[in-house]
């Protein structure tokens, strides 16, 4: 009598619409939640960083360049294929934290949730944070939000609601963004990522990275081609300074670390950290 | 009397505006806690530009000094203004908007001694701005819960705050306003080489009854903004000037709960179309590079002329430049008046000698300069390129480097090709294409068939290596404020 053996998954990164293993052939090994071998994700290292920064670069001029409407279908989209797999991400849950089946429900409800209402932002962001200026003389003078560029964010714990948590507002505005997974939980980022990669995202726009946070956010702090940094899920508050300190070196726009509670709403806080104002003036006349 | 040195150039008399409307004291101190004390430390010489006349000695606050003030502004904040409602702040706010209108000349007259920018300039745009933007932001005091940053948005506490000599009393303005408006107290450093318009504001503090503490003046140089900086109980930074200090702050927060704003540097494209009117074109290159003598973060220093019609914008450019009256920075017929320090200008001439060395062709207007001061002439480059550094970097000074385009999607990329991303120029009478080039620059300010208008409603601010946060209007009042749901 023969049973059937599984096939196992193999965990890679994602970055540029595909789905490559870190170029350096690391791996680290990830337990589940009693500490059982769960499988070996893939350890990025500064080439991959690099190499999802440039894809991140690449795909900004596009996806900002889209209507708002269309990011926001975009966004919404995820959430749909989000909620067709939602069997498979609760039981991702279950295995990685050990929660239980309920509290896993929770937390699949709460991210496909936060995904449709971060979708309706894209088309209505700039209303609430742009305005018209009465200046004074004959001037047609207005301003409105735009993407800051490509922002990295280190994600919080949390496989699934942190991760989501942190990267929709980001790229609902156009922005595009190198994220690294929450290290101990680093697998269903990459689920997600499979998400992402069938909900018409173009590639790029979101690129995952699992491995050390340690050893590749200094990477992406000193990246001379990126333009923001989300330290949500930076712990240590020695390394966030010093993350913070390189990201000097071209004026990123930093967000501090420092998590909300993931099931309470979130406010616009995110997006705007990563949006600039543009203001145009022209003269009005005959 | 000098004879015409073109056929463009009228004869003026001189017309020098009045200087005996301004008491400069010999020397003066550190306005801490409503008053003026000693300094602990050392003093400085300000001098006037135009003449290298030192003006008065002024106390250089040291981190004893600093402390004290950021003490009394803390004691302020905690005791008074962020107790206050809103009306009252408002209400004091439309005082000091009022006392500078009534001593504008005072205050017009003084800047153009202090700074060396034009009468013509000082008094008809950096004095007039400051006041409307005390008023504007008097307005806000009491209807912030209206600015959709939140119901109940809460100041922030002690701002420490550090500004240029290029309008050192509008950047006071555009940092002390919004600052009380928002229910902040401020300890306020003036540069090194500007000093005296911020001093007589302390003045106007005390003729307000400003409360004690609320406002406080440092004068001194990098260290005293270092200290202000670096200090535990200062809130919120914010600061206008180099990209290169705003990097330093950057850094000296990092890992701290402080928030900050940086205006920093700028390296403007000014994109000229052939279907724009090209005498206002030229005007606005003029106004773009030449206003207050190049001294201008967001200045149009980088003319991308289309190529058909590069030769006329230059040789039509030109004879606009050969009419700009330069000196005496009092004369009401001055259009550009000196250069603030003798470091600015060595700075101005080894870049322009670069420019010239790198194989761009240099160009100045035929004009006799005064003999003492700090002076340059209005230059522009010709056969510039991306990769020259006259391309590249922050003169800050009177000079153009101009470069040429043929499609509108290569000047997009000539325009970006910076690390900097403070404002913009675009001159064509095509809506359509002055919309597209508008949302393809980034660029925090965009003016389309203008340059270099500034108003207190209207938000200023970089994007990339220009910094970040906004001065001016609704968004302003975000630099100053938190939401209470970081």
């Amino acid at each position: 009598m023969s049973t059937r053996l599984d096939v196992r998954k193999t965990w890679k990164l994602y970055i540029g619409g595909q789905f490559p293993r870190s170029e350096s052939g690391r791996s680290y090994v990830v337990n589940d939640a009693k500490g059982a071998f769960l499988a070996n994700a893939s350890q990025a290292s500064r080439k991959d960083a690099r190499d999802a920064v440039k894809a991140a670069r690449a795909a900004f001029s596009g996806w900002s360049g889209r209507t708002a409407y269309n990011r926001g279908q975009v966004v919404y989209r995820i959430a749909e294929v989000l909620e067709g797999r939602r069997e498979q991400f609760e039981a991702e849950l279950r295995s990685a934290e050990g929660i239980s089946a309920s509290k896993a429900r929770t937390y699949v409800d709460a991210a496909v949730d936060r995904l449709v209402w971060y979708a309706g932002w894209a088309d209505k962001i700039a209303q609430v944070t742009g305005s018209a200026n009465a200046v004074a003389g004959p001037y047609f003078n207005h301003s409105a939000p735009e993407p800051t560029g490509v922002v990295a964010i280190v994600a919080p714990r949390g496989p699934l609601l942190g991760l989501v948590s942190v990267v929709a507002p980001v790229i609902v505005t156009g922005n595009t963004c190198v994220v690294i997974a929450s290290e101990p939980h680093p697998l269903t980022a990459i689920t997600l990522g499979e998400v992402m990669a069938t909900s018409d995202l173009p590639g790029g726009v979101v690129n995952v990275l699992t491995g050390s946070v340690a050893e590749i956010a200094p990477w992406l702090a000193s990246h001379m081609d990126v333009n923001g940094l989300d330290l949500t899920g930076v712990g240590d508050p020695e390394l966030a300074r010093s993350l913070e300190e390189a990201a000097a070196e071209n004026l990123k726009r930093v967000r501090r670390p420092g998590l909300e509670d993931l099931l309470v709403g979130p406010g616009l806080d995110r997006m705007t950290r990563f949006l600039e104002t543009k203001t145009v003036w022209h003269p009005m006349g005959l | 009397m000098p004879t015409s040195k073109n056929a463009f150039e009228f004869e003026y008399a001189p017309a020098p505006e009045a200087r005996s409307v301004v008491d400069i004291r010999p020397s003066y101190g550190l306005f801490i806690d409503g008053e003026f004390v000693d300094g602990r430390g050392r003093s400085f010489k300000t001098i006037s530009p135009s003449t290298e006349e030192v003006l008065a000695e002024v106390a250089e606050a040291d981190e004893a000094d600093v402390d004290a003030a950021v003490k009394a502004a803390r004691r302020a904040y905690t005791r008074v203004w962020s107790r206050m409602s809103g009306a009252e702040r408002s209400k004091y706010l439309f005082r000091i908007a009022r006392i500078i209108q009534e001593r504008a000349r005072e205050f017009a007259v003084l800047e153009s001694i202090d700074n060396g920018k034009p009468i013509r300039e000082s008094r008809d745009i950096d004095v007039p701005l400051a006041a409307a933007h005390f008023f504007y932001y008097a307005g806000w005091a009491d209807k912030l819960e209206y600015a959709g940053l939140g119901p109940t948005p809460q100041p922030l506490g002690v701002a420490g705050q550090v500004i240029p000599w290029n309008f050192p009393l509008l950047m006071l303005a555009w940092k002390i306003a919004p600052a009380l408006a928002c229910g902040n107290t401020v300890v306020l450093k003036p540069a090194e080489t500007t000093p005296l318009t911020a001093l007589l504001f302390a003045e106007v503090c005390q003729q307000a009854d400003l409360p004690p503490g609320v406002v406080n003046i440092l004068t001194g140089a990098g260290e005293t903004g270092r200290a202000i900086v670096a200090h535990p109980d200062v809130d919120k930074v914010a600061f206008t000037g180099s990209t290169e200090v705003g990097r330093a702050i950057a850094r000296t927060v990092a890992g701290s709960t402080k928030s900050v704003t940086l205006e920093l540097g700028g390296k403007a494209a000014n994109i000229v179309f052939d279907d724009a009117p090209i005498d206002q074109a030229v005007e606005g290159i003029v106004d773009g590079i030449f206003f207050n003598q190049g001294h201008v973060c967001c200045a149009g220093s980088r003319l991308l002329a289309q190529e058909s019609v590069a030769e006329e914008l230059l040789s039509r450019l030109k004879r606009r430049m050969a009419t700009l009256r330069i000196g005496d920075p009092l004369d009401k017929n001055t259009d550009v008046g000196a250069i603030n320090s003798a470091e600015q200008l060595a700075k101005i001439r080894e870049l322009s000698d670069i420019g010239e060395a790198e194989g761009a062709g240099r160009w100045s207007p035929a004009c006799e300069l005064p003999s003492h001061g700090f002076w340059f002439p209005p230059t522009i480059f010709t056969g510039v390129t991306q990769a020259h550094r006259i391309a590249r970097e922050e003169i800050f000074g009177p000079v153009l480097s101009v470069l040429t385009f043929r499609t509108p999607k290569e000047a997009v990329e000539k325009a970006n090709n910076t690390p900097f991303g403070l404002s913009a120029g675009i001159w064509s009478d095509k809506g359509s294409r002055v919309l597209w080039m508008a949302s393809q620059l980034r660029a925090g300010v965009v003016w389309s068939n203008t340059f270099n208008k500034f108003d207190p409603a209207s938000p200023f601010g970089g994007y990339k290596e220009s910094g970040y946060g906004r001065e001016g209007g609704r968004h302003g009042l975000a630099a100053y404020l938190s939401n209470g749901a970081h």
